[in-house]
């Protein structure tokens, strides 16, 4: 189990972190969305895989640390935030400068 | 009586001629003397104290005792003789600029900042503590470098400030490095520590880099050859400026950290080479090239640059008493050097030009002020009877007294005899050419006005006390000199026996140098002559030529990393991060931490592959965005269902409400932006990021499998113990954020409010339309909205609410809690929203939204500031029971209100970011902002 969840944490690492260096801003979105997933996933790793045993006082023996949890739920609202605020952005720099792209002017070619 | 307000009244002062702008110097300079003059009498105080041996003040406040730095002033003989020339000229510098700005009304900036420069100077001789010590040494840069740029139209002024600022600003960048060496190597910045430690410092393993980055320091602050070009082009400073700064004061700053340090860092062959060498070297090229220069503000700077040297020799000889000599010698160089810089802005005035080919025959415009000025010039010339006099005599005496290395011992003393002739050349020169000489060629200004005899008085102060220094020097010696050598030297030592200066060969050389001085200049013609054939080197044109080479090099560099282009700097970046953490995994040998594995079901299994389809999916078609997005909501649902799986209930919760939020933000952005994405990558570029995302991949993956198997030391024992108890909730993770880590709570919903705003406030002003019309004008046809959608939704915002109402109530024991609830009811709201229309469903809203994030940020505060009613610290939290009909016993916290203060952060937030998004999408909007 813990092999198969660090994969999927790789998968979506890789993918976020690819689309993040892409062009576009609606990509680069795509991109942190997914990296925040990982992120989370990540965070929420540090107190184990524990199944079937919610931080509830009483309901099991033992219990999944919930310390991690605490701080990744913030994290997920706070994220949520970030999202709108970077789609705003997107939005703002689409009107303003009449394209999506990251640096703001349409290359003509690829500027390596 | 506390040292710190030596340092304060200057600076504090400095405050009251900038709030007296335009007034005249006179009133001016009476105000700025005054805390100069304080300054000056708390100083004089002390002196019994110090002369009678006392002991060392020293005074403390901690301010950041972590890393050493203090606020330590500390008053001993040394530090008393330097304060004493610093505030005695400053006052006799205050008084001379009243007379010398005389007329204008625009020089409040110069009083300011000399008096910001006095107490910078102060600082640096008062301080205890080297860290602090070195903020005044760049202070003193800082204002060197305004008040030799005071002539700001000039560019003359303008490239001098420069060149003294590169120059002494690189020093200190030196000196700071070499002093955090030098507090590594004694374990303290404190001075009483540090002087101690000599020991352990010479035998410190970097001891040669850490004195050469000292000695760096001092060697630019204090004008050494090769350092010393700033300072003959620092003349372009009005003369006050000069005749306290660049001769008196700042210029010695080097010299007094030497001298401080010389406990802890001298006796040592690389300090006697260093700075004798570089001293002996200054010593000669400034006394030659002043011989040659023509601007009597030039002869004057090149001279101080010799003397500069002078002192760093006998600083680095070591010899017995070659200490107390160099501080002798810098007295009397303050005193003689000041009057002649103060006699050139004088004659400066009164002529209009600084050239001596032209300014001759003054002794008939200005007698006394002649007089004076030969004072002076005989004590720089060292005739006898006069300070230099007795100073020189004592260098050639300590320079005799060497007796190794076996180079120096013959070489030394002929070196610094040689130099002195050339030291008397100029000062006969100064004197002669321009009280003497035959006539007046060709004066700007017709005729030459004498000052005024109350204008003449700092002169004649400091030629009484030349004199008086000549005429006792045992006394002198005694009172300043003896506690200043002997604080420098860390011990306690004899008085001087002057008697015995009169040496057969000391006497021999001051009369060769005397007598050479004299031919020499006699025969200055023909001198000059050859002197001018010699190849033309101007310093500042070098210096010019370095500087643009390294700004056209650095400037370079920045544009070759800096191409404006947001893909690069990330692929760098990531790179980096590649790197670096990666040479750190590879060096784990165990990524399996011996944890065992917990077993793996077909289910996990499956909904991990679904996963990892969705997030490869999103990457594969992210040029077909409503695809992709699709996709990163199916991944969204399956980062729910993993929290799920692996109890985190609160989590999954969470994620849901969010992934829905999120997905339809940014449904609404996609309305307007492209539908796809050009395929504009080349394939360099997407093998590049390939490579760096699957490395960074990777990475994560083994990290986290390594922490994974590794056995878990957790602080959360401590949370599943006392939730009960402590916070009266049975769900740990709500009762952590509203109870145990109720302040970081407290954050998160106000960067979640504040965000909400950012939002607001972009979309206040963005017009959509203008951009989207010309793309798809299909776009904006009102289409009505489904019926079944609306009657559905409104049927469920009651249940909605409901459900959220208990979410909320259940929290603190059950998952759920303020996070939770509020977005099942931003959730449901939204629906209204989008079934019912923008307008529709503002119309209805019961409040607008910024009011309610604000009360919902000011529950949880008050409810946090509450605690502190019955004395308890912020967010101290109680609880009682309750008993309520049906829904049967539950707890009333004031956790509960504090998670009402986030509920109502969160609908707030939400819903004033979704509104304002979905309000671009009307044509016109609805007409007035929402939220």
């Amino acid at each position: 189990m813990e092999l198969l969840y660090a994969l999927t944490l790789g998968v979506l690492t890789t993918c976020g972190v690819y689309l993040l260096m892409r062009a576009r801003t609606f990509t680069v979105i795509l991109g942190l969305t997914l990296l925040s997933h990982a992120v989370n996933l990540y965070l929420f790793a540090s107190g184990r895989l524990v199944a079937g045993a919610p931080a509830i006082v009483g309901l099991s023996q033992r219990s999944a640390d919930p310390l991690p949890q605490a701080l990744v739920l913030t994290a997920i609202v706070i994220g949520f935030a970030m999202t709108a605020f970077v789609v705003v952005l997107a939005l703002k720099a689409a009107v303003e400068l009449r394209n999506d792209h990251v640096d703001g002017e349409n290359p003509e070619e690829d500027r390596a | 009586m506390p040292l710190a307000l030596i340092i304060l009244l200057p600076l504090t002062g400095a405050c009251l001629p900038a709030l007296m702008r335009g007034q005249s110097s006179r009133l001016l300079a009476s105000v700025s003397a005054l805390p100069a003059l304080f300054s000056l009498l708390l100083l004089l105080s002390w002196l019994p104290h110090a002369m009678s041996g006392g002991e060392t003040v020293v005074q403390q406040l901690d301010w950041l005792p972590s890393l050493g730095l203090n606020v330590a002033f500390r008053l001993d003989g040394l530090g008393l003789l330097f304060a004493l020339l610093i505030t005695g000229i400053g006052c006799l510098v205050l008084f001379y600029a009243r007379y010398y700005f005389e007329g204008s009304n625009t020089s409040a900036r110069f009083f300011t900042l000399i008096l910001l420069f006095m107490a910078a100077m102060l600082g640096i001789v008062l301080s205890e503590n080297l860290l602090f010590l070195l903020v005044f040494w760049e202070l003193t840069s800082l204002v060197s470098f305004l008040l030799i740029g005071y002539h700001t139209q000039d560019h003359a002024a303008r490239l001098g400030a420069r060149m003294s600022l590169v120059i002494t600003s690189g020093g200190g960048l030196a000196l700071l490095g070499g002093i955090v060496l030098l507090g590594h190597a004694a374990g303290s910045y404190e001075l009483s520590v540090v002087l101690d430690a000599g020991e352990r410092i010479r035998a410190y393993e970097h001891y040669g880099l850490m004195l050469n980055l000292i000695l760096l320091g001092a060697f630019t602050k204090s004008a050494q050859f090769p350092f010393h070009l700033w300072l003959p082009h620092a003349m372009t400073a009005p003369t006050p400026v000069s005749a306290y700064l660049h001769s008196a004061t700042m210029v010695k700053a080097g010299l007094f950290l030497l001298a401080r340090l010389h406990p802890a860092l001298a006796d040592t062959s690389l300090w006697f080479h260093l700075v004798t060498l570089t001293g002996m070297l200054t010593l000669m090229v400034g006394a030659f090239v002043a011989m040659f220069m023509h601007d009597m503000k030039g002869l004057l700077a090149y001279s101080t640059v010799s003397h500069l040297g002078l002192i760093m020799l006998l600083l680095g000889l070591g010899t017995s008493m070659a200490l107390a000599a160099a501080l002798f010698h810098l007295v009397c160089h303050a005193l003689f050097k000041a009057p002649l810089f103060m006699m050139a802005g004088y004659v400066d005035r009164a002529t209009g030009t600084r050239d001596m080919r032209r300014v001759n025959g003054m002794w008939r415009f200005m007698p006394v002020l002649m007089v004076l000025s030969g004072i002076s010039a005989a004590a720089m010339a060292g005739l006898p009877l006069m300070s230099g006099y007795l100073s020189k005599k004592m260098l050639f005496t300590e320079s005799l007294l060497l007796s190794t290395p076996d180079w120096a011992v013959v070489v030394i003393p002929v070196w610094v005899a040689l130099a002195g002739l050339f030291s008397v050349a100029y000062s006969i020169r100064i004197f002669h050419n321009v009280f003497f000489n035959g006539q007046p060629i060709d004066l700007p200004v017709w005729p030459p006005a004498s000052p005024r005899l109350a204008a003449l008085s700092p002169i004649v102060l400091l030629a009484l006390a030349t004199l008086l220094v000549g005429l006792v020097p045992e006394h002198i010696y005694s009172a300043l000199i003896q506690p200043a050598f002997s604080a420098a030297r860390q011990a306690l030592v004899d008085s001087y026996d002057f008697s015995t200066l009169g040496g057969s060969v000391p006497m021999l050389m001051s009369l060769f140098a005397l007598a050479g001085g004299v031919l020499f200049y006699h025969f200055r013609d023909p001198l000059f002559r050859l002197h001018a054939r010699l190849p033309e080197v101007d310093a500042k044109e070098i210096f010019d030529w370095i500087m643009r080479r390294s700004i056209a090099l650095s400037q370079r560099r920045v544009f070759q990393l800096e191409n404006g282009s947001l893909q690069r700097y990330l692929s760098f970046i990531l790179a980096t991060v590649v790197v670096v953490v990666g040479m750190e995994l590879l060096a784990v040998t165990h990524w399996d931490g011996g944890v065992a594995l917990s077993p793996l079901d077909p289910l996990t299994l499956l909904a991990a592959i679904l996963l990892c389809l969705a997030a490869i999916g999103v990457t594969v078609h992210h040029h077909r965005r409503l695809p992709a997005l699709l996709l990163l909501g199916v991944t969204g649902l399956f980062i729910t269902v993993t929290f799920a799986r692996f109890s985190a209930p609160d989590l999954a919760l969470t994620q849901l409400m969010v992934e829905v939020m999120a997905v339809v933000i940014m449904m609404l952005a996609l309305s307007f932006l492209p539908q796809t994405s050009p395929r504009e990558s080349s394939g360099f570029r997407m093998g590049r990021d390939l490579t760096i995302a699957v490395l960074m991949g990777l990475g994560v993956a083994a990290f986290s499998f390594a922490i994974l198997t590794r056995p878990q030391e957790t602080i959360s024992d401590f949370f599943l113990a006392n939730s009960v108890p402590g916070g009266g909730g049975t769900n740990v993770v709500n009762v952590i954020l509203v109870d145990f880590r109720g302040f970081d709570t407290l954050g998160e919903i106000t960067v979640l409010g504040i965000a909400a705003v950012a939002v607001f406030a972009f979309t206040h002003d963005l017009h959509l339309k203008e951009r989207v019309v010309e793309t798809n004008p299909a776009h904006w046809v009102a289409e009505p909205h489904p019926i079944m959608l609306s009657t559905v939704a409104r049927l469920v915002l009651p249940i909605a609410l409901l459900v959220s109402a208990y979410i909320f109530l259940r929290g603190h024991n059950l998952p759920g809690g303020g996070f939770i609830a509020g977005l099942i009811t931003a959730a449901a709201l939204t629906l209204q929203y989008m079934a019912g229309g923008l307008v529709w469903a503002q119309e209805r809203m019961l409040s607008p939204f910024r009011p309610l994030i604000g009360a919902g940020l000011l529950t949880a505060t008050f409810t946090g500031l509450g605690s502190w009613l019955f004395g308890f610290p912020f967010l101290t939290s109680s609880h009682g029971y309750l008993h309520l009909p049906l829904i049967g016993e539950f707890e009333l916290a004031t956790a509960m209100l504090f998670d009402l203060g986030v509920y109502a952060t969160v609908v707030g937030a939400t819903l004033l970011i979704l509104a304002n998004l979905g309000k671009l999408m009307t044509v016109t909007g609805p007409g007035k902002e929402i939220g």
